[in-house]
């Protein structure tokens, strides 16, 4: 079974959205992921950058980490901000929540998370940044 | 992106490209609002045959949009889905407040009330 890692920081600015999502379904390619694994991944990292962006740094910019790791057909994705953080992460993952409605946040990225991945993990304090860590098997489906 | 006006409808359509992450979305309100206040234009219909790749942005770009015509009594149509895209969108529960249609045809004739 393929075992790997990867690890990679970039600035906190929307046009890294893209890039983060590339390099996580590029990474997973290996576990040979259906297309919709593939959509699922990739949605799900955006959703966690786009936090780390506008909620974690508010705009101002920082740096974000990415990290992968493959083992026994499952991925682990992190991502790490050390912006502002979460004051409360059980209101902040409901459904519809949203810290920012003036900026028309869905309140969806949690949800969306959580539905797409097996299993989604927040720490956070305030003022000490965010790491969401998600994990998804890939390939339960066998053809 | 692009926007084209139908007048006949008084509807603008939005055509996103093939991301719609938080980059375009916020794009898209802007050019969006500017529009909608310049042409006086009530209704909105998002033609999503282009679009590829959508997260919760895309859903609150939408979102968005409802809220600014239904001030004013308008509509918002989302048309062309892929399944990936239909798949957020029900997620969201966005269909209850939005028109949902196949054809742009239909979503302009919804929104302006002609069928």
């Amino acid at each position: 079974m393929l075992n790997n890692s990867m690890k990679v920081e970039f600035s906190a600015i929307t046009e890294n959205e893209r890039f983060a999502r590339g390099v996580a379904a590029a990474f997973v390619v290996g576990l040979d992921p259906t297309v919709d694994e593939l959509s699922e991944i990739k949605t799900a990292i955006s959703e966690a950058v786009t936090n780390a962006i506008i909620h974690g740094y508010e705009g101002r910019g920082g740096k974000i980490l990415m990290e992968g790791v493959i083992y026994d057909g499952c991925v682990e994705f992190s991502v790490s901000d050390e912006g502002v953080g979460i004051s409360d992460i059980r209101r902040a993952r409901e459904p519809l929540y949203t810290g920012k409605p003036e900026d028309e946040r869905s309140g969806m990225g949690f949800t969306i998370m959580e539905t797409f991945m097996d299993s989604l993990d927040v720490e956070s304090e305030r003022g000490g940044g965010t790491r969401v860590t998600m994990t998804k098997k890939i390939g339960r489906v066998s053809p | 992106m692009e926007m084209t006006i139908m007048g006949k409808y008084q509807t603008l359509v939005i055509r996103p490209d093939s991301e719609l992450d938080q980059h375009a979305a916020e794009k898209i309100r802007v050019g969006a609002d500017k529009l909608l206040r310049k042409t006086g234009l009530k209704n909105v219909a998002f033609d999503m045959r282009r679009v590829r790749f959508m997260d919760s942005s895309g859903i609150g770009v939408i979102m968005g949009r409802y809220r600014t015509v239904c001030a004013i009594g308008g509509n918002v149509a989302v048309f062309g889905m892929s399944p990936y895209v239909e798949r957020l969108i029900s997620m969201s529960g966005i269909r209850e407040i939005v028109i949902i249609a196949e054809r742009l045809q239909d979503a302009l004739e919804e929104v302006a009330g002609i069928c």
